[in-house]
């Protein structure tokens, strides 16, 4: 009995391998008119949530085009595949044969982390399929080679964009105080001070301490507020942020404090208290911009997904989406190498995040807003800022 | 003549197998993602026989068996990436070799230092220590940054492909077949069945434990050696206490004690959740339905015991009586004394 069952299963199994490969040979036949787009996202695993977020956000591009394209007055069909990476590299570089060997798509949005990106971007740019990875900070992902792009901003880059806030806010001078252990921190201080300075700033102190096991920042803390800034920058991982937020307050230091956007986490304001009150941090966005195109965005969204407010990964894929729909309209030809060329040519395209241009390491040169909290630790959003 | 083609049929299957592949391969019927594919299944079929060493032959219960794959994915990455970066043409094979060999060595030499200790004392130690083991080597791994630390190392050759990986497997599987059939393999299964027995009968249970768990871990090393030359990219999180798991999974689904249970049950469940990608939402609880079905209906495993004819040697010709065939272990042993 057990026997015939182990036999029934195998055969089951057999037979489900069977009908696989009949459904992407039916596929590969003949039609040319459609265009598939992956998107790799971790649908099962422990990041399900951002899966989610990410499925929901390409899903009211879906929607709206109704599985109908058009491109240069030819209506071509359009179909999106989802494909579940688990949030695992083994998964993603399996993911990606099978998008680029198998399913033939001419170009990939996702995935969300830089370790799968990393591990799965040589196999894109081996095979010159284009792909759009959606929140992988990590500056190596780009490196992996000229077909690679992403759709959210470096890490350094939202230095520039506090440096730009700070400025334009009025505050002529700024004191830093950093983990010189971590290269989120560091890289955001560097930028930070560059930009600032060009813009005509000064950084009256910079204070340094070395890993997340510190807890008492006094000292530092002591020193900036003896230098009497008009804001002060703490560009550090959220980890730390609450206690050095509430031990800044502690201190006597009054001035605007403007953090990265790993402050982007209601932990920080339970842990600082009512000290997080009016503390600042760029963002990639916010569902309460009240840019046109974001608010399309989000009323889009809200609609589609009963009430549901997208966040950062939803957002994030929207973007990733719509920028290769933009290389499809734009590209000379339906070709994998045409719609990389038309991708790192994108010159001024109206996202939720504002306008957006890539850059020559095929990072995207984009705005972010500004997210300020209120003293019950909610944030609210303030203004966006655009590179200049 | 005849008795050669006996012995080495299973490793013609292999190469069989191979040009096969190659062959599918190049008119298109199979493309890179069933070769990506296979690649891992021949890593997690390395890992899971070496596993099986332990857990199934030993009766040890090792539990971050993924802590010997990152010592040896770092050891071999190490090596070629950053000792013997950018060598000419000629020279990627030895350096590949001796990067694995590298990565196997610092894997079974951390091996015994903690097998040592905890393999000295009888009951689920090594359980503990293993466990721990593989969550310090996490932890400090993620703390050295000329090696990338929690960011991981990128930037690895693409030395293995399915030729290494499939050659290194078989070479695993003969290897451990014939320690298994040796007074070696004889003395771990008695330490399984009975540990006090076994030192009654004079075998020295310390050193067979800490030898078959160090032989283990030298295999586990290669295999992640080879993990990191097909990714390309590691870092310390892709070998946490979920990757540990899947590999006992793997081998107690394939059923434990049996090599052949290890290469069905790391093949197949490597293999089935890309084949359920269709159920999409679905895949997952699919996929962990069928392992509640296959440990309802055979408890012991897929294969629980039992070995294919080519992992196995005949006890006939080894000696008069078979030691141990089949269900009938307890019988076939007291026959022999």
């Amino acid at each position: 009995m057990k026997r015939i069952l182990a036999l029934l299963v195998t055969l089951a199994m057999v037979f489900a391998l069977a009908a696989c490969n009949n459904d992407s040979s039916g596929n590969k036949d003949g039609d040319v008119e459609t265009i598939k787009i992956g998107v790799v996202c971790p649908i099962s695993g422990n990041s399900a949530i951002a899966g989610k977020y990410i499925t929901h956000g390409v899903e009211v591009i879906e929607n709206e085009l109704g599985g109908k394209i058009e491109i240069k007055g030819k209506e071509y069909d359009i179909e999106f595949i989802y494909m579940d990476n688990e949030a695992s590299e083994e998964k993603t570089t399996n993911v990606f044969q099978k998008l680029i060997e198998e399913e033939k798509v001419i170009a990939i949005v996702g995935p969300d982390m830089s370790k799968c990106a990393l591990a799965a971007g040589p196999i894109a740019q081996n095979a010159k399929c284009p792909v759009v990875a959606t929140f992988a900070t990590n500056t190596a992902v780009t490196e992996v080679g000229d077909y690679i792009f992403r759709a959210c901003f470096i890490d350094p880059f939202q230095g520039q964009m506090a440096a730009q806030y700070i400025w334009d806010s009025g505050y002529k001078t700024t004191a830093i105080m950093f983990n010189n252990a971590d290269a989120y921190a560091t890289g955001l201080t560097d930028a930070f001070k560059e930009v600032y300075t060009s813009l005509g700033g000064t950084v009256v102190a910079v204070e340094e301490y070395s890993g997340s096991d510190v807890k008492d920042y006094n000292v530092q803390l002591t020193k900036l507020a003896a230098a009497d800034p008009e804001c002060v920058f703490f560009p550090n991982l959220l980890g730390e942020l609450g206690l050095q937020i509430q031990q800044a307050r502690g201190v006597g230091i009054t001035c605007p404090i403007v953090c990265g956007d790993s402050a982007d986490t209601p932990e920080v304001g339970e842990v600082a208290g009512p000290a997080v009150k009016d503390v600042a941090y760029v963002s990639a966005f916010s569902a309460e911009s009240t840019a046109p195109v974001a608010v399309e965005f989000v009323e889009k969204y809200t609609a589609l997904h009963n009430g549901e407010s997208p966040n950062s990964n939803a957002e994030l894929a929207y973007e990733a989406t719509q920028m290769v729909l933009y290389a499809l309209q734009n590209a000379d030809s339906l070709t994998r190498e045409s719609v990389r060329n038309a991708l790192a040519n994108i010159n001024g395209l109206e996202l939720p995040s504002g306008a957006m241009t890539m850059g020559d390491d095929r990072n995207p040169i984009k705005g972010g807003v500004v997210m300020q909290y209120d003293a019950d630790g909610v944030s609210h959003f303030v203004s966006s800022v655009n590179p200049s | 003549m005849k008795k050669l083609l006996k012995t080495f049929y299973p490793a013609l299957l292999v190469v069989a197998l191979y040009i096969a592949v190659t062959l599918l391969r190049s008119v298109g019927i199979l493309n890179g993602y069933y070769i990506q594919v296979m690649m891992f299944a021949g890593i997690n079929i390395m890992m899971t026989a070496s596993l099986n060493l332990v857990n199934g032959f030993t009766g040890q219960f090792c539990i971050g068996h993924a802590g010997f794959m990152s010592l040896g994915a770092y050891g071999a990455a190490i090596v070629t990436t950053m000792l013997f970066k950018n060598v000419p043409a000629f020279a990627q094979i030895p350096v590949f070799l001796l990067g694995l060999f590298v990565g196997g060595c610092v894997a079974a030499l951390i091996g015994a230092l903690i097998g040592l200790p905890s393999l000295k004392l009888k009951g689920d130690y090594l359980a503990i220590v293993t466990l721990a083991f593989g969550e310090i080597v996490r932890a400090i791994l993620r703390l050295i940054q000329p090696i990338g630390g929690a960011r991981g190392m990128i930037g690895i050759p693409n030395y293995a492909n399915l030729a290494w990986i499939l050659f290194f497997m078989t070479l695993t599987l003969y290897l451990l077949r014939n320690l298994i059939y040796s007074p070696y393999g004889r003395a771990f299964i008695a330490i399984r069945d009975n540990e006090i027995a076994a030192d009654a009968m004079g075998i020295d249970t310390t050193r067979y434990k800490i030898t078959s768990f160090c032989i283990a871990a030298f295999i586990a090393g290669v295999a992640g050696g080879l993990y990191a030359h097909v990714l390309a990219f590691i870092q310390p999180d892709s070998f946490s206490f979920t990757k540990s798991s899947d590999f006992l999974v793997y081998l107690y689904a394939g059923g434990s004690g049996s090599l052949t249970g290890s290469i069905l049950g790391a093949a197949l469940l490597t293999v089935l959740p890309e084949i359920l990608r269709f159920l999409t939402d679905w895949r997952l609880a699919v996929y962990a339905a069928i392992l509640v079905i296959v440990m309802l209906y055979r408890s012991e495993g897929l294969c629980g015991g039992k070995e294919l004819p080519f992992m196995r040697i005949s006890r006939a010709a080894l000696y008069e009586k078979p030691l141990f065939g089949g269900r009938k272990k307890d019988s076939a042993v007291s026959g022999k004394q």
